[in-house]
C-alpha cells in the first residue's frame, strides 16, 4: 500500500487564504480537540503543566515577516497541515504500509495499528506535516477529518473538517480539487493559488492563496479632484456652505 | 501492486448528547455545542444557529475542554492560614465560609456600608452584582470598565448614544471601506474575524491604524504604523481635509446631529422653556425646538455648533502637513485616506428601497448608505487623551454621515440610547439601608458628581470627582491604591470577584502586592479583610483571607442579560444563558448563587421576602423570578404573556435550553437603520422594553455637559473644582474634540524615556486564564519584547538577547525579538503571559514564570510625582480610564539573567500541581 | 537532523558487520573452523547488534516485523529483507566454514553481494530523502559502502586493502563534506519557496507556531555550530582514516591492529554523528532555522 495510487477519483484538500488568515490559532485547537477525541490514539501532551510542555498537533500556524524592496514590512500568518500530496514521499518511504493514500479521495492517512513509529515518513515530508505521538509511538498527521467529512452522524453541513468549520475569518476552504468546477478549484483559479515547495516534486493537493498586494496607496497619485478645497479658511467655507445649501 | 486499504469507520459516533450553552473562555459570549460522552465533555464546537458566532469558534473556545479539566480548579472554600501572599490555606465548609463573610459584612452594613468595596472583573452579571451592592448600601461598586475601555464606551454614549465596544458593529455585509484603529482582538472577537472574512470575500478594503502590524492589521490592505497616542491628531487631520474639500454629509449633519443647535454666549445650548435645545428652521428662519415637526434645521449662522466646528477644524494646525511628523505618517498618505473615505462615502453611496419616517415627521422612500465604517478599541482608548480621541473618531464618522446608515456603523439593541436616558451615578449612603440609586452612570454637569457635602470624594476610587468627572465605569485600578493610602478614607473589606488584581490586571503589580500585605502599627493588615471569588488558583487567590471558589462556565447558570451586556446583533435583539451542562465534581458553587445566599443572610432588600426568608433559592431562581421594572426581568425571552415584556415564566430557562441557550428576535425591516431617529425603531424599542417612552435624539458633536464643567472651572456655579484642577478641567473638557500630547505633560516623556511600550492581547489566550490550559500554553508559553528594526540595530541586539526596559517607575529585564512591521519608536509584548511561580497549578519552572513577564511592573497607577504632594492618577482626566498605553521607556542590552526580572518568590499552590502527561480521550 | 544514538550505532555497527561479512564471503581471510567461528561471531554481533539498536528508535518495536511488507517502495523494508537474506546466506556459508571446514564459494559471493546490498539499502534510507539535500546524493551510498568495506577490511585483517580503502574513504569523506555544505543552497529550497511569499520580498520567520518545542524541532531541526563542526570533522578524519592507516603502516601487531580498529570505529561514529547533526531538513525553513 505504500505504493501511491496512480489516480485518485477525487482530490480532497484544503485551500488556505493567506490574505484573510488573522493567525488566531482557532483551527489549530479545534483540530487538536477533534483529533484527540476521534481518529486513532489521542493527541497526547507531555509535561503539560510543567517547564517544557510539548504535545502532538496536526495543524500549526506560523507567521512570517516579508520585507518588500520598497515600503513597509508585511506580516503573514501561515497555517500548515498535511497537504495530501499527489506524489507523497511520506507514503513511499513507509516500510510497513501504515502510510497510504486513499484511492477514492486522495487523503493520506496513517493506519496506526500498522505503524512501527520509525519516523521515516516524517523525515520524508518536506512540510513538517507529521508528528510522532510521544505517548503511543505512532505517527500522527492531518486526516482531513476523514471521520467527519463522510460522517452520517453529523448533519450534512457539518461534514467538513473541524478546522474549516471553526475558522472565524473563513480563511480555510475544503473541497475537491480534482473537480475544476468546485468552489475550491474556482478560488484557486481566481486568486492564483500556489503550491508550497514545488521543487520538492510532491505535487501538493492543498493550495495557498497568496496575499493580495498591500500598501499600494503609497504608489498612487493623490485622487486630486476628490480633495479640491472648497475653501481654505472658515469664512470661505461658510460662503460655500451658503451656496451649497441653496442648491439642496 | 496496491494492497487493500484498511476499512475505515467514517461515521463514528461523535457523542451521546449535545448540550448547547454559551462559551466563557472570553467575554465574547459565543454559542457552543458541548458534545458529551457518558456525561463527560468530549468535544466543543460552535453553535451554527447562534447570532454571535454562527458556528465558528476561536482557539480558546475549542480549548474549553482543557479549562474545565484544569488541575488549577479550586476545590473548596478556603480560609487563609499563612500570611497574605503565601498561598497557605485550609479548606473549610461552605457554612463556615458564608458565616465568616456574614460576620464581616453585617456589622459594616449597619455602621458604615461604604467600608465595603465590592469590585468585579469581566463578569457578565453586572446588573445583578450591582443590584446586590446597591442593596448593601455601599457606593463602592464597579466592574473593570474603568481600567479597560471606558473612554470608548463613554465617548460613544456621550456622542452617539452607543459605542463600538460590543454595543455596535460595522455593517459587515455592506461596507466597502473599513478603518480599524488600535484593535488587536477586542471583546467582539469572533464577530470581527467573521466580519473581516466577509470583507475579504468581497474584496472590500481594510485600513489598519496601529503601531504594530499583527493579526487584523496584518491582513489590512493599508497599514498606518502610527506613533502611539497620536490618533486624535490623525483623525482631526482627516476631518480637516474632508471639511476643506466640502466632502461632508450636510443633510445628515443638519437632520441627525446637533450641528445646527444654537449656542449662547456661554457656550451652552440655547433652550426653550422646557429645556429643549433650539435650532433655526431653514424654511421659516424661526428659532424652534430641535425636535419640532417637519423643520429643516439650518447649519448656518454665527451661533451654530457647526460654525464653531468649522472654525475649530479648518485651522491649519490640523492640516496633514502639520501633523504628519508627530503621527509618524506621511502627509500624502493622510490625504489619500481622506480622499478614499470621501470617494467611497459619497461616490459609492448605496440606497436601499426601504421607506422610513424620522422623528420630525419627514418621510423618506429610501435609506441612503455611506459604506465606510470604523471600529476601534483600547489602542485609542487606553491613553490619557483617549476620551477626546474616541470623540474625534465619532465626529469623523458623523460628518461622513456613516453612523446608523447602510454600509456604515450600526448599533446593537438596546443601543442606541442617549447619555441622558442612562442613569446618573448615585452615592448617598445610609447605614443599614440601600444606596439611593445605581452606582454608575452618566453625569451631565458638576451637580451630578459623587462628592460629599464637604467636597471630598464619596467613592473609594474617586470616580465622578473633579479628577475625572465623567468616569462612567468607576476606576477599579485605583481601589487598592486608594484603600491602602486611606485616601479618601479607609475601608474594612475588599470584596473582589474574577479579577487578578495582584498580578496582570493591576498597574504596578509588585506595589499592589505590597499594599495588600502591608500592616499598620498594630501589625494588622491595612486593608483588614479581603474576600475573593475565583474559579482557579490564580495569583490573586494568595492575597485573600477568604476564598469563595466558583464553578467553571460549564457547571453553572449565568445570565447574559439585556440589562447589561447582551449578545444582540445590529439586526436583532438577543440574550442568552449558561446552564450546568456538567455537574461540578468539587465542593464549589456558582458565585452568583453564593451572592444570592449572602444577600439573604445579610437581609438585603431584593434578596429577602417580607418575612425575612430568602427570596431566591439560587441564581437560576433569580434569573427566572427577579423583576427589575414591571414586565422586565433579567431574561427577555419567553416571558409570560409574550417575549421581552411580561411576567416571570417559571419554565423560562427550559425554553432557553430548548432553543440552544439563547433568545433572539429580529428588528422589523423599516427599523433596521437610522435607529436614533427612526420612528419605527423607537416604537419597537419601547415595545421591547429598552426604555419606557420613545426618545429620539440627535448626535452630540458638541457635548454640552463638558462645557458645564469648563464653566465651573472658570468660576461659575456652586460646585467648583479645587484650584489645582481648574486648568486641567478648562483645557481637557473641551466640548469639541481636541488632541493633547499625553507624553509631554504627563508621563515625563523626556528624551530619556523616548520609546513607547505597549501590550497586545494574543488571540489564543485570555489574560491570565489561558495559561492553565494545557493546549493554549503550548502556543503562548512565554513572551518576548518585540523591538523595531531601528532600535534593534541601534542597540546591537541579536537573536536570544535580553534587555533591561526602564520606565520612570522601574525596570524589567526580559528577552527580546526583532520585528520589522512595527512603528520605529514602539516596542511591545503579549499581555498577561508572565505568571507568578506557584500559581495556576504549574511547575515553578514553567516558562511563563521564568521567561514570561508582565509589562505591568513598570506601569504605575500614579503619574510620576509632580512635586506638589498630590497623587495624580495615571488616567484620562475626563473619564478616569487607565492610561496603560502612555508608558514610555528606555532600553539597553544586558547579559541574560537566569530568569526574567523582577523575580518573585513562589506562592504555595492550594491545589497542587498538574499531571505530567495528558492523553485526554473520554470515549472508548 | 537529531543525531539519535540508536541510529548512529545502528548504521555504524551494522555497516561494519556487513563490511566484515563482505570480506569473509569473498574468502578474505579464507578462514575455517574456530577462527571462522570467531570472525563470523564478530560480524554477526556487529550486524545484528546494529539492527537491534535501530529498533530502539521505533515507537512500536513489537510490530517491527511489519517493516518487511513494503519492499517494493521502501528502502527500510528492502533493508530489512536484504539483511535477512544476507545473514541467511552468510549463515549457511558460515556453517560450512565453521563446522565442515568447507567454504562454498558461490554462497559466499552471494552473501557478500547481499551484505553490500544491505549497506546500500541502509544508505538509501537517507540518500533517497529529497527533504535533506545533504544526504540526497549518490555520494551518500558511496561513502556508506566505502566505509563499510574499509572497516570490514580492517576487521578482516586485510591490511593492504584496508590502507587503500581507508585512504579512499578519507578522500570521499572530504568530498562529501565539501559538496554537502553547498547542496542545500543548490537545491533551491528556501523560505521563499517554502512559503510562496518570495514575490513580495524577503521572508523571515516572525513568531513560531508554538513557544515550546515539538517533535519536528527535536527530530529534524538540529543546528551545529560551524566551529564545532570543523573541529569534529578533523577529529573524525584523523581517527577514522589517518591514525588507522599510520598504525597499519607500522609493523603488524595485534595490539596495534586493535587500536586501529577502535580508532576507526570512533572516527566513523564521529563522522556518522556529523552526518546526522549537520544534515539540514527543509522543514527547518518553516521555523526560520537553517
Ligand atoms: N499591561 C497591561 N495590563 C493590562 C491590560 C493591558 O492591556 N496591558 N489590560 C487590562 C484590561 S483591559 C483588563 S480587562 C484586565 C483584565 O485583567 P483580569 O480581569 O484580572 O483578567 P484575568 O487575568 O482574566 O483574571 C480574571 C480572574 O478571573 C478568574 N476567573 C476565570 N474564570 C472565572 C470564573 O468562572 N469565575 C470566577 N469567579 N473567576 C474566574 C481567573 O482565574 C482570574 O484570576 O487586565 C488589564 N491589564
Ligand atoms: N483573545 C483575547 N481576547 C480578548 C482579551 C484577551 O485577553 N484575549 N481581552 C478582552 C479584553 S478585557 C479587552 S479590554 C479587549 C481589548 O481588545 P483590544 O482593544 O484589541 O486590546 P489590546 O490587545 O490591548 O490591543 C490594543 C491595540 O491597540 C494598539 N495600540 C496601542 N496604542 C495605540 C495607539 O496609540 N494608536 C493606535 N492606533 N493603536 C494603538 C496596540 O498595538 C494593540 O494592537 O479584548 C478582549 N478580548
Ligand atoms: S504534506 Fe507531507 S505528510 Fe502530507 S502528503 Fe505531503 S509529504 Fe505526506
Ligand atoms: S512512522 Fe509509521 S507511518 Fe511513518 S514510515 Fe514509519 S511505520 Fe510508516
Ligand atoms: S482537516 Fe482535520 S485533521 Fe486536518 S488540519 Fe483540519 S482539523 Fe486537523
Ligand atoms: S482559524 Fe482561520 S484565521 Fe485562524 S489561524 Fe486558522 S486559518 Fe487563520
Ligand atoms: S471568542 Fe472564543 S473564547 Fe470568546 S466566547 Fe467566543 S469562542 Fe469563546
Ligand atoms: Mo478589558
Amino acid at each position: 500500500m505504500t505504493q501511491l495510487p496512480t489516480h485518485t477519483e477525487k482530490k480532497l484538500g484544503l485551500v488556505i487564504d493567506l490574505d484573510t488568515c488573522v493567525g488566531c490559532h482557532a483551527c489549530v485547537v479545534s483540530c487538536k480537540g477533534w483529533n484527540t477525541e476521534n481518529y486513532g490514539a489521542p493527541l497526547s501532551d507531555q509535561d503539560p503543566y510543567g517547564a517544557d510542555p510539548t504535545g502532538t498537533f496536526l495543524n500549526r500556524v506560523h507567521s512570517y515577516e516579508v520585507q518588500p524592496d520598497q515600503g513597509v514590512a508585511q506580516l503573514i500568518h501561515f497555517p500548515k497541515s498535511c497537504l495530501h500530496c499527489d506524489d507523497a514521499p511520506c507514503v513511499t518511504v513507509c516500510p510497513t504500509g501504515a502510510s497510504y493514500k486513499r484511492v477514492e479521495d486522495g487523503i493520506v492517512l496513517v493506519n496506526e495499528s500498522d505503524c512501527i513509529g520509525c519516523g521515516l515518513c516524517a523525515w520524508a515530508c518536506p512540510y513538517g506535516a507529521r508528528e510522532m505521538d510521544a505517548d503511543q509511538g505512532v505517527m500522527k498527521k492531518c486526516t482531513l477529518c476523514v471521520d467527519r467529512i463522510y460522517n452520517e452522524n453529523l448533519p450534512e453541513e457539518d461534514r467538513q473538517p473541524a478546522c474549516v468549520r471553526t475558522c472565524p475569518s473563513n480563511a480555510r476552504h475544503f473541497g475537491d480539487l480534482a473537480d475544476s468546477e468546485s468552489d475550491v478549484s474556482k478560488l484557486v483559479a481566481e486568486r492564483g493559488g500556489i503550491d508550497l515547495m514545488p521543487e520538492q516534486g510532491t505535487k501538493p493537493v492543498n493550495k495557498y492563496l497568496p496575499p493580495r498586494p498591500k500598501d499600494t496607496w503609497d504608489q498612487i497619485d493623490i485622487l486630486a479632484p476628490l480633495l479640491d478645497p472648497v475653501a481654505e479658511e472658515p469664512k470661505g467655507f461658510l460662503g460655500w456652505l451658503d451656496k451649497t445649501l441653496e442648491k439642496l | 501492486m496496491l494492497q487493500k486499504q484498511p476499512v475505515l469507520e467514517t461515521s463514528p459516533h461523535v457523542s451521546n448528547e449535545v448540550r448547547q450553552t454559551t462559551c466563557y473562555m472570553c467575554a465574547c459570549r459565543c454559542g457552543i455545542n458541548v458534545h458529551l460522552k457518558d456525561g463527560k465533555v468530549a468535544y466543543i464546537e460552535g453553535n451554527r444557529d447562534h447570532p454571535v458566532n454562527r458556528g465558528v469558534l476561536c482557539a480558546k473556545g475549542s480549548a474549553g475542554i482543557m479549562q474545565v479539566n484544569a488541575p488549577s480548579r479550586l476545590r473548596a472554600p478556603l480560609k487563609r492560614v499563612g500570611p497574605r501572599g503565601s498561598g497557605e490555606f485550609e479548606e473549610i465548609t461552605w457554612d463556615e465560609a458564608l458565616g465568616i463573610a456574614t460576620d464581616w459584612l453585617a456589622p459594616i452594613r449597619e455602621a458604615a456600608p461604604e467600608k465595603l468595596a465590592f469590585f468585579t472583573g469581566r463578569d457578565q452579571s453586572q446588573s445583578f452584582t450591582s443590584f446586590w451592592a446597591q442593596g448593601f448600601g455601599t457606593p463602592n461598586y464597579a466592574a473593570h470598565g474603568g481600567f479597560c475601555s471606558v473612554n470608548m464606551a463613554a465617548a460613544g454614549i456621550y456622542t452617539m448614544g452607543g459605542a463600538f465596544w460590543e454595543f455596535g458593529q460595522p455593517d459587515w455585509e455592506r461596507t466597502k471601506l473599513f478603518m480599524l484603529f488600535g484593535v488587536a482582538e477586542d471583546h467582539d472577537s469572533n464577530p470581527i474575524k467573521m466580519g473581516l472574512g466577509r470583507l475579504k470575500e468581497r474584496g472590500a478594503k481594510v485600513i489598519g491604524v496601529n503601531p504594530i502590524r499583527t493579526g487584523y492589521n496584518a491582513i489590512a490592505d493599508e497599514w498606518l504604523g502610527i506613533t502611539p497616542g497620536t490618533d486624535g491628531l490623525l483623525i482631526l487631520a482627516l476631518i480637516h481635509e474632508l471639511l476643506k474639500a466640502g466632502k461632508i454629509d450636510l443633510d445628515y449633519l443638519a437632520h441627525r446631529t446637533n450641528a445646527p443647535v444654537l449656542l449662547d454666549d456661554d457656550g451652552l445650548f440655547q433652550r426653550d422653556g422646557e429645556g429643549r435645545p433650539l435650532v433655526r428652521d431653514r424654511t421659516t428662519g424661526e428659532t424652534v425646538p430641535f425636535d419640532a415637526q417637519k423643520i429643516i434645521p439650518d447649519l448656518r449662522g454665527a451661533d451654530t455648533v457647526f460654525t464653531k466646528l468649522i472654525e475649530r477644524y479648518l485651522d491649519p494646525q490640523y492640516a496633514p502637513d502639520a501633523v504628519a511628523k508627530r503621527c509618524g505618517i506621511p502627509a500624502q498618505k493622510i490625504k489619500l485616506i481622506a480622499a478614499e473615505l470621501a470617494r467611497v462615502a459619497f461616490d459609492e453611496a448605496i440606497e436601499i428601497d426601504q421607506p422610513w419616517t424620522d422623528f420630525r415627521g419627514h418621510s423618506y422612500d429610501k435609506m441612503i448608505g455611506r459604506p465606510v465604517s470604523f471600529h476601534s478599541m483600547r489602542g485609542i482608548s487606553a491613553h490619557a487623551n483617549g476620551f477626546q480621541t474616541c470623540r474625534a473618531l465619532h465626529v469623523l464618522q458623523i460628518i461622513l454621515g456613516s453612523v446608523e446608515v447602510p454600509g456604515g456603523f450600526r448599533f446593537k439593541p438596546p443601543y442606541p440610547k442617549p447619555a441622558t436616558a442612562h442613569p446618573k451615578p448615585h452615592c448617598r449612603v445610609t447605614p443599614g439601608q440601600p444606596l439611593d440609586g445605581p452606582h454608575l452612570g452618566f453625569v451631565h454637569g458638576p451637580e451630578d458628581l459623587c462628592l460629599n457635602d464637604d467636597g471630598t470624594p464619596a467613592r473609594i476610587d474617586k470616580a465622578f470627582t473633579w479628577e475625572n468627572p465623567m468616569s462612567a465605569h468607576g476606576l477599579m485600578h485605583m481601589v487598592i491604591s486608594n484603600a491602602h493610602a486611606g485616601d479618601p478614607y479607609q475601608i474594612d473589606t475588599l470584596f473582589l470577584y474574577m479579577a487578578n488584581m495582584s498580578w496582570n490586571s493591576s498597574m504596578n503589580s509588585a506595589g499592589v502586592m505590597d499594599m495588600l500585605t502591608d500592616t499598620d502599627e498594630n501589625g494588622d493588615y491595612v486593608i483588614p479583610h479581603i474576600i475573593y471569588s475565583d474559579a482557579y488558583s490564580s495569583e490573586m487567590v494568595a492575597y485573600a483571607d477568604l476564598i469563595l471558589p466558583d464553578t467553571t462556565y460549564l457547571e453553572r447558570h449565568d445570565c447574559i442579560s439585556l440589562l447589561d451586556r447582551p449578545i444582540c446583533e445590529a439586526d436583532a435583539v438577543a440574550d442568552a444563558i449558561r446552564w450546568p451542562v456538567i455537574e461540578p465534581d468539587r465542593n464549589v458553587r456558582g458565585f452568583q448563587s453564593v451572592l444570592v445566599d449572602l444577600g439573604a443572610r445579610l437581609k438585603l432588600p431584593g434578596f429577602v421576602n417580607e418575612d425575612g426568608s430568602a427570596k431566591y433559592k439560587d441564581y437560576a431562581d433569580y434569573m427566572t423570578h427577579h423583576i427589575r421594572r414591571p414586565g422586565i426581568g433579567p431574561l427577555a425571552g419567553w416571558r409570560e404573556g409574550g417575549d421581552s415584556r411580561g411576567d416571570a415564566n417559571p419554565n423560562q430557562i427550559d425554553r432557553y435550553i430548548e432553543n440552544g441557550g439563547f433568545w433572539m428576535e429580529h428588528i422589523p425591516d423599516e427599523a433596521l437603520y437610522y435607529k436614533p431617529w427612526n420612528k419605527a425603531y423607537q416604537d419597537w424599542a419601547v415595545a421591547k422594553g429598552f426604555y419606557d417612552s420613545v426618545q429620539p435624539y440627535i448626535f452630540q458633536l458638541y457635548v454640552e455637559p463638558m462645557r458645564k464643567f469648563q464653566r465651573a472651572a472658570d468660576g461659575h456655579g456652586t460646585r467648583q473644582p479645587p484650584d489645582h484642577l481648574r486648568d486641567q478641567i478648562r483645557q481637557k473638557m473641551d466640548p469639541l474634540p481636541i488632541w493633547y500630547d499625553v507624553n509631554e505633560e504627563d508621563q515625563q516623556g523626556s528624551d530619556e524615556f523616548s520609546i513607547h511600550a505597549l501590550t497586545q492581547r494574543p488571540m489564543a489566550m485570555y489574560h491570565s486564564w489561558g495559561t492553565q490550559n494545557a493546549w493554549l500554553r503550548q502556543i503562548h508559553g512565554r513572551n518576548p519584547m518585540y523591538i523595531p528594526t531601528k532600535l534593534w540595530e541601534a542597540n546591537g541586539f541579536n537573536t536570544g538577547d535580553w534587555a533591561r526596559v526602564t520606565s520612570p517607575h522601574g525596570s524589567i529585564t526580559v528577552p527580546v525579538a526583532h520585528m520589522a512591521a512595527l512603528n520605529d519608536h514602539t516596542i511591545w509584548t503579549w499581555n498577561a503571559i508572565g505568571k507568578r511561580k506557584g500559581a495556576w497549578a504549574l511547575d515553578k519552572d514553567a516558562p511563563e514564570a521564568t521567561q514570561g513577564f508582565l509589562l505591568n511592573h513598570i506601569i504605575h497607577e500614579l503619574l510620576p510625582p509632580k512635586g506638589d504632594g498630590l497623587r495624580w492618577s495615571n488616567s484620562d482626566p475626563i473619564t478616569g480610564q487607565a492610561a496603560w498605553f502612555d508608558l514610555k521607556v528606555k532600553i539597553e542590552k544586558v547579559d541574560a539573567p537566569a530568569e526574567a526580572q523582577p523575580e518573585f518568590p513562589p506562592q504555595k499552590s492550594p491545589v497542587g500541581q498538574g499531571p505530567d502527561k495528558l492523553t485526554w480521550k473520554v470515549g472508548k | 537532523m537529531h543525531p539519535a544514538p540508536s541510529i548512529i550505532l545502528f548504521t555504524v555497527l551494522s555497516g561494519l558487520g556487513f563490511g566484515l561479512l563482505f570480506w569473509l564471503g569473498l574468502g578474505f581471510p579464507p578462514v575455517t573452523g574456530f577462527s571462522a567461528f570467531a570472525f563470523f561471531t564478530i560480524a554477526y554481533l556487529l550486524a545484528i547488534g546494529g539492527l537491534i539498536s535501530s529498533t530502539f528508535h521505533l515507537g512500536n518495536p513489537q510490530r517491527a516485523l511489519k517493516a518487511f511488507t513494503q519492499w517494493q517502495t521502501s528502502w527500510l523494508s528492502r533493508e530489512a529483507w536484504l539483511s535477512v537474506f544476507a545473514l541467511t546466506f552468510m549463515g549457511l556459508y558460515a556453517i560450512g566454514a565453521v563446522f565442515f571446514a568447507t567454504r562454498i564459494a558461490p554462497l559466499g559471493w552471494i552473501g557478500s553481494a547481499l551484505a553490500l546490498a544491505t549497506v546500500y539499502a541502509t544508505s538509501m534510507i537517507y540518500g533517497q530523502l529529497k527533504t535533506v539535500p545533504r544526504w540526497n546524493h549518490p555520494t551518500t551510498p558511496a561513502l556508506f559502502l566505502l566505509l563499510s568495506v574499509s572497516g570490514g577490511a580492517l576487521l578482516a585483517g586485510q591490511v593492504t586493502y584496508a590502507i587503500g580503502l581507508l585512504a579512499l574513504s578519507g578522500v570521499l569523506q572530504a568530498v562529501v563534506w565539501y559538496l554537502g555544505d553547498q547542496r542545500f543552497a543548490e537545491r533551491g529550497t528556501t523560505m521563499e519557496t517554502a512559503t510562496g511569499l518570495g514575490n513580495i520580498g524577503q521572508v523571515t520567520a516572525f513568531e513560531p507556531p508554538h513557544t515550546g518545542t515539538n517533535y519536528l524541532l527535536k527530530e529534524m531541526v538540529h543546528v551545529v555550530g560551524r566551529k564545532h563542526s570543523r573541529k569534529l570533522r578533523i577529529i573524525s578524519l584523523a581517527l577514522m582514516v589517518v591514525l588507522p592507516v599510520l598504525l597499519l603502516l607500522l609493523p603488524f601487531s595485534h595490539a596495534l591492529a586493535a587500536v586501529a580498529v577502535l580508532s576507526h570505529l570512533a572516527g566513523v561514529l564521529a563522522s556518522r554523528w556529523l552526518f546526522f547533526a549537520e544534515a539540514e531538513h527543509v522543514v527547518g525553513l518553516y521555523y526560520g532555522i537553517r
